[in-house]
């Protein structure tokens, strides 16, 4: 039976991190901003599961549902923290989010 | 044997007084402060009775009695214990600083009555009393330097006790930093008998040290002796390290009578006399010792002929005095030098209550010139002040005859005896009688050269006049222990200390011969006694004087024309002021000034510190810079990380 090799999925998770990391950086929404961090997560989570399946251990598993609960515990908090936001200036610019210094 | 057992306690009497008069006595009215100074300084005096009482039963073996009550400190092999001792030397020191020191504390309650800081005074006075039988009754020489600085910080402390007064404070300020010039010495000397003996209690150093040689050259006994006698120079005031002492005089005068000539000044002697197994084996440092002293005696005798003011003339003579001890003490003679302390002891406390009683009668005045014919209104001081001033001069029957007299014997015939030593001693006398008779004529005899109108002459209250007399008393019988010498007797005091010079004394490198005086008849030793070099300058000194000062009022005008040069530099104390501050003060001041001060401190301590604080501003506004509060860049700067630790990781390889 032939399988998909460990590098398609290396490839595919680089390329998706990859996004994630120039929408990171580019993107003005922070709505945006916070699902380009959601793919840069669940990009590490491909590669972690490729690892896991390609050595046959459990490890790799284990990591994946560690990030999976740690995404959902920050999607709750940086979620309520974009709704004051917006509350606040009225706008989800980044741009606009600029008191966090000294 | 109460007292014998528990030495502690005659510490502990004068601390506790000082610490409850320090502590509550602010509040206090004066009566209970004098209950608790006085007390507490009597009941030492009584526990220091009792305890000579029990001392007289211990067995010669038993001597010295040490008293050890907590291991202090140990550092590897150095291990000091709170020790105490008694032995003779230390009962005759005992004895002196706690009687008199208690009739000082009853004195002091008449002068000090309309002064502040009442209670401040009796503390110190009575925390004096603690350090002071700490020195004297100290078993080692770290507990004896407890003692030796502590007096120095109460002499400090009671010397500026008029703290507002510029003249007092610096005063205080020149005492404490003149003497710790010498207590350098004293230190290191302590260090080096710690490396040469391996122990600082005096029963190790005396019996490892009576092991060794008499020194015929110079060597490691001497240079021990000679540091110590350093420590001894500052606090007793000896040439070159005497300029304190004078200057000491802004201070209350019952603090002049008890720490500036009765007892702390004479801890140098009480020093060198206990430290005798070494310095009876370094010959060289002896010869510097009697040098010194005999050099010193005459030395501030001339200085004294002149001085006008009544304390400065007794400081001067008290510089003088502590120079005869020293030099019985170089001559060998330890016991005339302890003799000499007792007694001086006696007649200078007693010349400087008299002089306390004068002044307080002026109503502050000391100036002699603007005093006289206080003779029939101050009775009781007169004749006290006459007493000490017989005493001190050396007219035979008085206390100060003995014990000069033996001085000067020793220097004259004792085991170092030289004939320079004898000559200067000789000439200090006949300055002594001069110079004290001077005194006395100045301001009790006479013409009154005061205002009487404004001065209202008055004798003093009870609790002065009591000691005065208890003083004269002493300053008579005080040295009639050593009366029965005259006749060819015993000498009871020297009797009495001998095991302490004696138990260590090296052996003599001939069999001592006692030269088989020809045999004369009492009346005969008696009559060279008192025809002696040493009271015919006395009664020289007086009879100078009395021509000088009564018969010829204006001969000392004319005398000081004539050798106006001579006067001038005298008078001015030889500008030994002038020129300690043109080589040490004034040196000092510069490179403390502009190096010390706008070098060092300024540029380099000061430099380092804001240079720091400098570069962390800097640093820091350049920095903060990058922390603009723009989420994004936060966000350029995460990923730049990322990518960082990615380069450094995977291309080049840095784990």
């Amino acid at each position: 039976m032939r399988t998909v090799p460990i590098e398609w999925f290396l490839i595919l998770s680089a390329i998706l991190f990859g996004l994630g990391v120039v929408a990171f950086v580019f993107k003005r929404n922070v709505i945006t901003i916070f699902m380009s961090i959601e793919l840069m997560l669940n990009a590490v989570n491909l590669a972690f599961v490729a690892f896991a399946r390609a050595h046959n251990q459990l490890d790799g598993l284990v990591f994946v549902f560690f990030v999976i609960v740690v995404a959902a515990a920050e999607a709750a908090v940086g979620l309520g923290i974009v709704i004051l936001l917006a509350r606040n200036r009225e706008s989800l610019n980044v741009e606009r989010m600029n008191l966090l210094k000294f | 044997m109460p007292i014998l057992s528990h030495l502690w306690i005659i510490l502990a009497l004068p601390l506790a007084g000082a610490a409850i008069n320090g502590l509550f006595g602010k509040r206090w009215p004066q009566s209970a402060v004098n209950s608790v100074a006085v007390g507490s300084v009597s009941l030492a005096f009584l526990a220091v009775a009792e305890l000579v009482r029990e001392f007289s039963h211990l067995a010669a073996d038993q001597i010295p009695y040490v008293g050890n009550y907590f291991t202090w400190m140990v550092a590897g092999p150095f291990a000091v214990d709170f020790s105490l001792q008694v032995d003779q030397l230390t009962i005759v020191m005992l004895l002196t600083v706690s009687f008199v020191g208690m009739l000082i504390h009853i004195y002091s309650t008449g002068y000090m009555a309309h002064e502040g800081g009442y209670y401040r005074f009796f503390s110190y006075l009575n925390l004096f009393m603690f350090f002071m039988l700490t020195l004297v009754m100290a078993a080692n020489l770290i507990v004896m330097f407890v003692g030796w600085e502590g007096v120095g910080l109460c002499s400090y402390l009671l010397i500026g006790f008029w703290f507002l007064k510029k003249s007092a404070a610096d005063a205080g300020k020149k005492a404490f930093i003149t003497t710790r010039i010498g207590d350098v010495g004293f230190t290191v000397g302590i260090l080096l008998v710690f490396a040469t003996f391996g122990s600082i209690s005096f029963g190790d150093i005396f019996a490892k040290a009576s092991g060794m040689a008499v020194e015929a050259q110079t060597g490691v006994l001497t240079a021990i002796c000679l540091l110590l006698f350093t420590g001894a120079i500052g606090k007793s005031a000896q040439l070159p390290l005497y300029v304190w002492l004078p200057d000491a005089m802004e201070g209350p005068t019952p603090v002049s009578a008890l720490i500036h000539a009765a007892t702390m000044v004479t801890a140098g002697v009480y020093m060198v006399a206990r430290m005798n197994p070494l310095f009876s084996r370094a010959p060289v440092a002896m010869l510097v010792v009697a040098i010194v002293g005999a050099v010193t005696a005459f030395y501030s005798a001339t200085i004294g002929l002149v001085q006008t003011d009544i304390k400065k003339v007794l400081a001067y003579s008290t510089v003088s005095q502590l120079g005869y001890m020293f030099l019985a003490c170089g001559v060998g003679s330890y016991a005339a030098g302890i003799f000499h302390l007792m007694t001086h002891a006696f007649f200078k406390g007693l010349l400087f209550l008299a002089a306390g009683s004068v002044i307080h009668a002026m109503g502050g005045e000391q100036d002699m010139m603007k005093m006289g014919g206080l003779r029939t209104k101050i009775p009781v001081t007169y004749w006290t002040m006459l007493i000490a001033t017989l005493a001190i001069a050396g007219i035979p029957g008085f206390a100060g005859f003995f014990s000069k007299d033996e001085i000067l014997e020793a220097a004259q015939s004792g085991p170092n005896a030289h004939f320079w030593l004898w000559l200067l001693g000789v000439v200090g006398a006949g300055l002594t009688s001069f110079y004290m008779f001077r005194l006395v004529f100045l301001t009790f005899f006479g013409a009154p050269r005061y205002d009487e109108h404004h001065v209202h002459v008055h004798e003093s209250p009870k609790n002065m006049t009591v000691p005065l007399v208890i003083l004269a008393f002493l300053s008579i019988f005080g040295g009639w222990f050593a009366a029965p010498r005259l006749v060819g007797g015993v000498d009871y005091f020297e009797r009495f200390l001998a095991p302490v010079f004696s138990a260590y004394a090296p052996p003599m490198a001939e069999p001592a011969v006692i030269v088989a005086e020809p045999h004369t008849s009492p009346a005969v030793t008696l009559l060279h006694a008192l025809t002696g070099w040493p009271v015919i300058v006395a009664v020289l000194g007086l009879l100078v004087a009395w021509w000088f000062y009564i018969k010829n009022t204006d001969a000392p005008k004319r005398l000081a024309q004539s050798v106006h040069a001579l006067y001038t530099l005298l008078l001015n104390k030889y500008y030994v002021d002038e020129i300690y501050a043109a080589l040490i003060v004034r040196p000092l001041l510069w490179i403390s000034t502009n190096v010390l001060w706008h070098v060092v401190d300024e540029g380099l301590i000061d430099g380092t510190v804001n240079g720091t604080a400098s570069v962390a501003r800097q640093s820091g506004g350049q920095l903060r810079k990058l922390q603009s509060g723009n989420t994004r860049s936060y966000a350029a700067w995460v990923v730049i990380g990322a990518v960082v630790f990615t380069v450094l990781l995977v291309v080049l390889g840095i784990r």
